[in-house]
Order: C-alpha cells, then sequence, then structure tokens
C-alpha cells in the first residue's frame, strides 16, 4: 500500500426520484490496498459500486481515477482505464464457455475489429492466442481451469463467483471491485476466497471489497470504509472501526429507533 | 408414438456414429469429405433426377432449380444475415425485408432506371448501400431495448415498402424492370430461360458469406456479439463496446440482406413494391428462428425448410400458410430453441490452442 | 381553400382520428397488459380483434336475425331494441374474443413456458394429425376425420413431453404468436363462406349527426365509440387496481417469481390477463363493426401493428398509455394523410414513433411497471 490515491470518490450525492441512495460519500482508494466497504443491507454499497463502473451518472459529485475524471465517461471506457467489477448477484454470458467469458474480459484490451477479423490478419490472430492463453492462465490463477470449456450457466456456483473475478481481472483492471463475492460460500469456501483476494492484492492488484460479512472484510482489509443509510459514518483501520460506536449502532440497531 | 421415439433414438446414435467415424479420419479424407460435399450441393439441380430418392426433395408444380435459386437461395442468405442480428448479437428485426428491398432497388436503379451500369458494378453498390442504410437506421434506433426495436425495425420495413411504392423515382407501384442480369462466363449463360447459372452464382455466394460470417462469430467480434445477446449491460461493464458491436452487427446482416435482395433482383429482372410486403420479414424471422436462432447450420436449415416446403406439398396449395402457422406453434412448442439449436462452442478453446498442432496430427 | 373549410376539415379530422384511435387504443390494452405480465408481444392479438369482428357479424346475422339490407335499405333499428341488440353484439363480440384470448395463451404459449396441460396437449395433437393428414388427403371433411382419429394417442404422448419444466427463449414465443396468428387468419380466409372476400356487416345503427360544435357534424357512431373506448378503460383500470385479481396481475408484472412465492396462482393471472385483453380486443372489434361496417380475414394484421405502435408510442405495460398512444396516433393518421396524402399515412405514423422513442426511449408515459435494470 502507498500514499497514492487510485480512486477518488468525491462527495457523490445519488439520488433516485425523491430516494436519496448515496449522500456527500467521500472515499479514497489508495494504490495497492484492500478497501473494505461495508454495512447494513441497503446502505448503499452497491450504489456506489455502480456509480464508479458508470452504471449511474451521480446527482452531484465526481469520480477521479488515476488522477482524471471519470464520472461522465461510458461504462465500457471505464473499464478499459482500469476499473473492472463483478456482480453480487451472478452475471455470467451463460451459454458461452467459461474461457469464452474471460477472453471476454481479455478482449476489452484487443482493438482489432471486423475487418481484422474478416481478412484473419497476423495482428488479430496474435491478439486472439494472447486473449486465449491469458484467459486460461486467470482460470487456473482462480482454480478453475479443469471447467474451462464447459457453458459457465452449467457450473458450479462457487466455480461461477470464481469465473467472475477471473473475467473481470481479465480486463486488467488496476481496481477490482468484488461486490460481495462470498454470498452463499461455506466458511471453508470463505477461507479459501480470503487467500485468493490476497494473492491477487499480491499481484499488484488494487481491491474494493463489499461484504457484509464483518468477519471476512476485518480479516483482510487494510482499511474499512463504513455506510449506513448512504452515508459514510465511518473509515479506518478494521480494529478501529469495529471498535467505533456508530458502527456497531448501525449494526446491532440504534435504540431510539423504537422511538 | 414410443416406438417413433424408440426409432428416432436409433436414428441419432447413427448419426452420432457417422459423426464419430467422421472425426476419425485423416484430414485428407475430411478434406475430400468435403469436397464431394460441395461437388453434391453444385449438382443439386439434378437431385429429382436420381432414381430412388429424387422424389423425396422434387418440387411438383416448379422447375426444381427455380425452387432451389428463387426461394432456397434468397432464404438461406438472408437467414444468414438475419441470424447475426437476431441470433448472435440478440436483437430483434422485424423489419429485415427492408434491407432486402434496398439491395434489389439499388440493382434496379442503377441497371435499369437511372443508369445503365452492369449488374457485377451495382452488386458491390447495393451491399454498399444496404449496409449504409443499416448503420443509419441502427444509429438512432440501437439505443432501444429488445421489444421497442422490433416496432422500430418493422416500422422501417414498412416505410421502404412504401416510399418505393410512392415515389416515381423508384418506379411507385410499376415496379422497375429490365434490371441487369449478370455477365455471362463462358458457357455460363445468365439468361431467362436456364436458372442453373443463377443458383450455382447464389451457391457461391452463400458459401462466400459463410465463410465470412464464421471467421466473425470465431473472433473477438463474435464474442461481444454473444456477451451482448446474453447480457447487454454486463457486456458493457466488461468492456464491449455495445453500441458499436450492435451497430456492426446490423450493418453486416443488412449488407447480406441487400447482396440476397440484388441476387434476386439480378434473376427476375423484375421488382416491384409488391415483392417486399411486411409479412416477408416474419417469414425471414421464422426460418431463422425455426432452424435454430444463433446457429449458422440453423439458421441454413430454416431457410431451405421455409422456402422448400411449401413447394414441395403443393398438393395443399390452398391451405400452404395454414399448414405453416400450425407447424411454427409446433416446432417452438417441442423444440423451442429450433431444429438445430445453437451449441456452446466448446470448439473455440480447442481451435486455438491446438493452431499449430492440427497440421502436425 | 376558404379559412372555415380548414377549420371545419380539422375538426373533422380530429374527430374521425380520435374515433380510430379509440379503437387502437382498447387494443393496445391487450398489447400492454400481456406485454406488462409476461414481456411478451402478443403477435396473434391482431386475430383476436379479427375474430371478434366476425363474432359481431355473426351475432347479428345470425342471432339476431338481422338482414343486409331490408328492402333495399340498411336494417336501421331504434330505441330499445337497438341498445338491446348493440348491447347483445357487444357481449358476443367480447365473449368469444376473451375465450379466443384465453385458448390462444392454452395451446401457443403455455406449453412454451414449461406448463402445458391436456387442454393444449389435445389442441396441438389435434392440429398435427390435420397437418399430417394433409399430406396424404385434400379434402375438409377427410381431413377432420383424420385429425379426430389422430388426436388420441398424440395428445397422449405430448402430455409427457410437456411434463419438462422448462422455459423457452423469448424468440420462441414470438415465432409461435407469429404462427398462431397466421393459422388463425387462414383459417377463417380458407373456411369462412366469403372466403378472403370482404364481409359487409348489417347497419342497425342509423348514422346520424348528433350535434354540430366547431363547425364539424358529430356523427353518433363516432360518439360512442369514443366513450364506449372510455368507459371500458375505465372499467378496466378499476379492476386493475381495485380487485384482488387485478392486484394479482400488477404483482406478476411486477415481479413474477416472487409473486409466486407470496401464493399468488400466476397462472390464473395470465389466463385473466389474456381474458381481459381479448375482452377488450372483442370490444374494440363491436365499435369497429359499428363505424365501418364490415370485416376480412386478414383485417387484424395492419390493425394489430398499428395498435401494438399506439401501446408502445404511450408507453408499453401502462394502460392510460395505450389510450393517449391510441388517440395520439389516431391524430397523426389522420392530420398526416391530410397534409401529404392518404398513400403516407403510414410512413407519418412510423416517423412519429421513432422520434417520440429518440426522446423518450419507452413511451410517452414510460413503462409504468418497469424494473430498475442493472
Amino acid at each position: 500500500m502507498t500514499n497514492e490515491v487510485l480512486l477518488d470518490f468525491n462527495n457523490v450525492t445519488m439520488q433516485f426520484g425523491g430516494v436519496t441512495a448515496l449522500s456527500e460519500v467521500s472515499v479514497k482508494i489508495f494504490r495497492g490496498e484492500i478497501l473494505g466497504l461495508i454495512g447494513p443491507n441497503g446502505a448503499g454499497k452497491t450504489t456506489c459500486f455502480n456509480v464508479m463502473t458508470g452504471v449511474y451518472q451521480p446527482t452531484q459529485g465526481t469520480v477521479m481515477f488515476n488522477g482524471s475524471d471519470i464520472t461522465k465517461l461510458k461504462r465500457y471506457e471505464i473499464t478499459q482505464s482500469g476499473i473492472a467489477r463483478t456482480f453480487q448477484n451472478i452475471r455470467l454470458f451463460s451459454e458461452m464457455t467459461a474461457v469464452e467469458n474471460v477472453m471476454v474480459g481479455a478482449d476489452a484490451r484487443k482493438t482489432s475489429s471486423i475487418p481484422a477479423s474478416l481478412l484473419r490478419t497476423k495482428r488479430q490472430r496474435t491478439e486472439e492466442k494472447e486473449s486465449y492463453d491469458r484467459s486460461m492462465e486467470l482460470l487456473a490463477l482462480m482454480g478453475i481451469a479443469d471447467r474451462a470449456s464447459d457453458a459457465a450457466r452449467n457450473l458450479p456456483y462457487g466455480y461461477q463467483r470464481r469465473l467472475e473475478i477471473a473475467r473481470a481481472l481479465a480486463t486488467e483492471p488496476e481496481l477490482l471491485c468484488l461486490d460481495e463475492p462470498a454470498a452463499g460460500f461455506n466458511p471453508a469456501e470463505k477461507q479459501e476466497l480470503n487467500e485468493l483476494i490476497l494473492k491477487i492484492r499480491d499481484q499488484g492488484y488494487t481491491v474494493l471489497l463489499i461484504e457484509h460479512d464483518m468477519n471476512v472484510v476485518m480479516k483482510i482489509s487494510d482499511r474499512v470504509t463504513v455506510l449506513d443509510f448512504g452515508r459514510k459514518i465511518a473509515e479506518g483501520l478494521p480494529q478501529e472501526v469495529r471498535e467505533n460506536p456508530d458502527v456497531i449502532a448501525a449494526y446491532l440497531g440504534v435504540p431510539d429507533d423504537a422511538a | 408414438m414410443s416406438q417413433l421415439l424408440i426409432l428416432w433414438k436409433r436414428f441419432y446414435s447413427l448419426f452420432a456414429g457417422v459423426q464419430a467415424h467422421w472425426k476419425s479420419m485423416s484430414r485428407v479424407q475430411r478434406l475430400s469429405g468435403y469436397a464431394l460435399a460441395v461437388l453434391a450441393l453444385y449438382l443439386a439441380p439434378w437431385w429429382p433426377k436420381i432414381p430412388g430418392i429424387g422424389w423425396l426433395v422434387n418440387t411438383p408444380g416448379t422447375q426444381f432449380s427455380t425452387v432451389l435459386n428463387d426461394q432456397v437461395i434468397i432464404f438461406v442468405l438472408v437467414a444468414l444475415g438475419l441470424n447475426v442480428v437476431v441470433g448472435l448479437a440478440g436483437l430483434l428485426d422485424l423489419g429485415y425485408v427492408g434491407f432486402y428491398a434496398v439491395g434489389a432497388y439499388v440493382v434496379g436503379v442503377l441497371t435499369s432506371q437511372h443508369a445503365s451500369l452492369p449488374w457485377i458494378v451495382a452488386l458491390p453498390i447495393a451491399v454498399l448501400v444496404s449496409m449504409l442504410v443499416g448503420v443509419i437506421l441502427g444509429t438512432p434506433t440501437l439505443r432501444l431495448r429488445g421489444d421497442y426495436l422490433a416496432i422500430v425495425t418493422l416500422g422501417f420495413g414498412e416505410i421502404i415498402r412504401i416510399s418505393a411504392k410512392n415515389l416515381d423515382w423508384l418506379g411507385a407501384s410499376r415496379g422497375i424492370s429490365d434490371i441487369g442480369k449478370p455477365p455471362s462466363i463462358g458457357p455460363l449463360k445468365f439468361g431467362v430461360i436456364d436458372p442453373k447459372p443463377y443458383y450455382w452464382l447464389g451457391l457461391t455466394l452463400v458459401f462466400l458469406v459463410v465463410f465470412c460470417l464464421y471467421r466473425l462469430e470465431e473472433s473477438r467480434v463474435g464474442r461481444a456479439w454473444t456477451a451482448i445477446r446474453e447480457d447487454e449491460d454486463a457486456a458493457e461493464l466488461m468492456g464491449v463496446n455495445t453500441f458499436k458491436f450492435k451497430l456492426w452487427a446490423f450493418a453486416i446482416g443488412a449488407a447480406v440482406g441487400g447482396l440476397a435482395g440484388a441476387h434476386y433482383a439480378g434473376k427476375v429482372g423484375f421488382i416491384s413494391p409488391d415483392n417486399f410486403p411486411l409479412q416477408l420479414s416474419i417469414l425471414f424471422l421464422a426460418a431463422v428462428v425455426l432452424g435454430g436462432s444463433g446457429n449458422m447450420p440453423g439458421a441454413i436449415l430454416g431457410g431451405i425448410m421455409v422456402a422448400w416446403l411449401p413447394e414441395r406439398f403443393r398438393n395443399f396449395t390452398d391451405k400452404r400458410v395454414l399448414v405453416f402457422g400450425i407447424a411454427l406453434v409446433l416446432v417452438m412448442v417441442f423444440r423451442p430453441e429450433g431444429l438445430l439449436p445453437r451449441r456452446v462452442r466448446t470448439k473455440t478453446a480447442m481451435r486455438t490452442s491446438s493452431d499449430g498442432k492440427e497440421v502436425a496430427q | 381553400m376558404p379559412d372555415w373549410l380548414i377549420v371545419r376539415t380539422f375538426w373533422d379530422l380530429t374527430v374521425t382520428g380520435l374515433a380510430l384511435g379509440s379503437i387502437y387504443a382498447l387494443v393496445a390494452l391487450g398489447y400492454t397488459l400481456v406485454y406488462g405480465v409476461l414481456r411478451l408481444i402478443n403477435f396473434a392479438h391482431s386475430e383476436i380483434f379479427m375474430v371478434g369482428t366476425f363474432s359481431a357479424l355473426i351475432a347479428s346475422t345470425q342471432f339476431l336475425n338481422i338482414p343486409l339490407l331490408e328492402d333495399g335499405n340498411y336494417p336501421y333499428r331504434a330505441g330499445g331494441t337497438l341498445v338491446l341488440f348493440l348491447v347483445f353484439i357487444l357481449f358476443a363480440a367480447m365473449f368469444i374474443s376473451g375465450v379466443g384470448a384465453v385458448a390462444l395463451e392454452r395451446i401457443a404459449y403455455r406449453p412454451l413456458r414449461g406448463n402445458g396441460d391436456a387442454f393444449g396437449a389435445i389442441a396441438l395433437a389435434f392440429l398435427t394429425a390435420f397437418v399430417l393428414g394433409l399430406i396424404f388427403v385434400n379434402e375438409t371433411k377427410a381431413n377432420l376425420i383424420i385429425a379426430c382419429v389422430g388426436t388420441a394417442p398424440i395428445s397422449y404422448s405430448y402430455i409427457r413431453f410437456f411434463k419438462k419444466g422448462k422455459k423457452a427463449p423469448r424468440l420462441a414465443f414470438l415465432i409461435s404468436a407469429i404462427g398462431a396468428s397466421t393459422a388463425i387468419a387462414e383459417a377463417v380466409g380458407i373456411w369462412g363462406p366469403n372466403r378472403r372476400e370482404q364481409y359487409q356487416t348489417p347497419r342497425i345503427l342509423e348514422k346520424k349527426v348528433l350535434f354540430k360544435a366547431l363547425g364539424t357534424d358529430v356523427r353518433v357512431d363516432y360518439v360512442i365509440v369514443i366513450v364506449g373506448a372510455l368507459l371500458m378503460l375505465t372499467a378496466l383500470t378499476l379492476f386493475v387496481n381495485k380487485t384482488k385479481l387485478g392486484r394479482g396481475v400488477r404483482a406478476v408484472a411486477q415481479d413474477a417469481e416472487t409473486a409466486r412465492i407470496l401464493g399468488v396462482n400466476v397462472d390464473l393471472i395470465i389466463v385473466v390477463t389474456f381474458a381481459l385483453g381479448g375482452v377488450m380486443a372483442g370490444g374494440a372489434a363491436m365499435l369497429f363493426t359499428l363505424v365501418y361496417d364490415q370485416s376480412r380475414f386478414n383485417i387484424g394484421f395492419i390493425l394489430g401493428v398499428k395498435s401494438f405502435t399506439a401501446a408502445v408510442l404511450g408507453g408499453i405495460g401502462n394502460l392510460k398509455g395505450a389510450l393517449l398512444g391510441g388517440f395520439m396516433l389516431g391524430l397523426v393518421e389522420n392530420y398526416g394523410s391530410a397534409l401529404f396524402g392518404g398513400q403516407w399515412k403510414d410512413v407519418i405514423a412510423f416517423v412519429v414513433l421513432l422520434v417520440v422513442l429518440m426522446v423518450r426511449p419507452t413511451g410517452i408515459l414510460g413503462e409504468s411497471l418497469g424494473r430498475a435494470r442493472v
């Protein structure tokens, strides 16, 4: 972890009609860290993701990535500039094979298009091979290479979750955003996933992790940001956050709720 | 009925056996197999003369080679093009007849109505213009989702037809006659009597289109299309420039449709707005989905079925359309993914990895 | 043209446009309801409308014994008889169209939802046997006998096929709908007494000018059509918003899976949706015959396309949108034909649709039941 700010989520407000999903949230992500983003259900974690990756245009505020403003970029441009994500509810290309899924991600960095593909130029063939090799490598890294040519929809749940990560990694991101990657996992699988995420970080990626399982986040995050009702209520090292009374209140429910 | 099922299973295992045998053959054997198949296709006009099984394919009432060209080739071309749009990229296009009409009309205008270019020069222009029209229509509309796109494209098909019907410049309802024919090459004469040369030309065009589309399908482009079909939002978030690839799909589909139209115009020599009714778009779509949307062999099969079956069974001409409608429902109920459903292409993995090795085998 | 004529023509066009728009709107309701619940373009809905016009025709000529002409005059009725007759014809058309829509759902869509039942199996088996029989003999009576004999064994095997419970891809629904649409229209074209020619419907309502407004004669049939359409829409809105079944329809439209888990009988709701759409189409069909006095086997196709356009224009899945879209389309077509000539009517309609969708990609009022995407 360095002190270089990779992503600056600056004073973002997001409103849907009359509902405010995020209210003046500011988050900084430093290069090389694992930042945990936690909060109770409906706190605005996924909205945060959606603003970062361009799914939503924020009502107010900016998102700076690597020093440039990406708020107005199209979704695929944001991906190409180096942010990749996974989805909380798995969204693979279900009719495509596992390796093809990952190749779609890898293709984000390629340029050959219709004419090159028609003519099968040398560059196009090199790119195809690179995409394929890189994808197989990533599948191996995730430990799912044995099912590379199975349709994504036929893969077991755990494989699908990891395939999502492989597909995101294939876009060669600097920042990898994982949206509840451990959802539905048992403790042993969670443990495995934790190690995998640490391994990914050690390869030089910066990771933003959404979880609402506190234990997972606390174990691997370098820093933790807590959202509640669309506001940032705490930020800091895991143990600081764990002891923060606001956070405890948010998770256990505040007594004056009853009033 | 259960006997029928058993019979079907036997047939299927026989088929699988042939397939396995095919895979075990050497490269030379396989290549000569392909060559034989291609030769057989070029000899198709004589199939009805094969003793014993010829009557199976023959079309009572219409000359077989006329059916081959005017119906089968046209429908196969169109199904191939529409398959890119609907089957691969998942864009529901109900106005595909519009591109087919554009191709035919460009040839008509350039070879007869307003100029007298040779057909062979008009052909590439027709394809390019169709493509351009695809881009012009696609640019504003491809932002729309699924069913909105369907109704807009349907409207587009109608706009093309009505414009052709009401613009004197395009011959209005009289249509365009004396359209230029392909140039004769040696003994291959493109006249009015013998449809065989047109069929051979059309078949060559089909091979060309299949070759090109296959290359696109097996590349980054094909993956982008499939990803868009499966989940457009996820595709875009994985870095696919969805708009660009949708537009390309539309343009390529349009180009193939235009090619079919140009070929048709060159053969029949006369076109009028009545050749391009809205119902034809629906027939085209039916061909693609009936055969197996998203799967090239499926689309080809669908095109052949929709074109040839009605000609084969002429003894109930008056009820053909009725039977067609019922058949569509039945096929969709029992084979909702079409007669030849698309399969997950496990091949991609193998082909790319063994690029060099295959030759060595 | 003098000014007063322009004004008069304008209001003339407005009145006829609204009348035509009412019919579009009523048919559009069927598209919108089914689309809202199943996300399906019910392509065969246009034929339900067509069947409705024939129901109205049969009801008036066969059941009420009204001839096309009486002593060289239209068979006008007046007073209570007229009202009674009109109501009877209306209900007949609504009933047959409603039943037709429900049967359509059972035969052509439900099996695709992986939920086929005996009714669908028997109907499909009958059709299969009929088609197979045609290969050998083309004589209606013989075909019917073959079909009846073949139904039993084939339907037995179809029921077993049905037990898969797998949902077909969306395109399959559309093609099945197109097939059903083609088959229904053709069946009427083949076996109807006038075959493919036009049919006249008896004109029992004397089309008197009811009142003059803004320099225009407002004919009574136009008023009936517009008021009738508004009444039917109001009734439908009340049904959807106030009754238990209506609540079910809205729940399934929003999220079928959740609705199922919460105990909503989704199959029943789908039947209700199709029935409602059919009833509205039947009403539209009766009103159509009232104004235009005619029908034909292929009358549904273009009208269906237009009505679906109207539904999209207003915002598909949105009941008020269907009304707005219908009126707007009717008016645009009328004004457009006056300005550019009747042959450009459809072009103008589609260009307006395109422009509206460019500005508002989900129609003027939007998809009321639209879900958040991503």
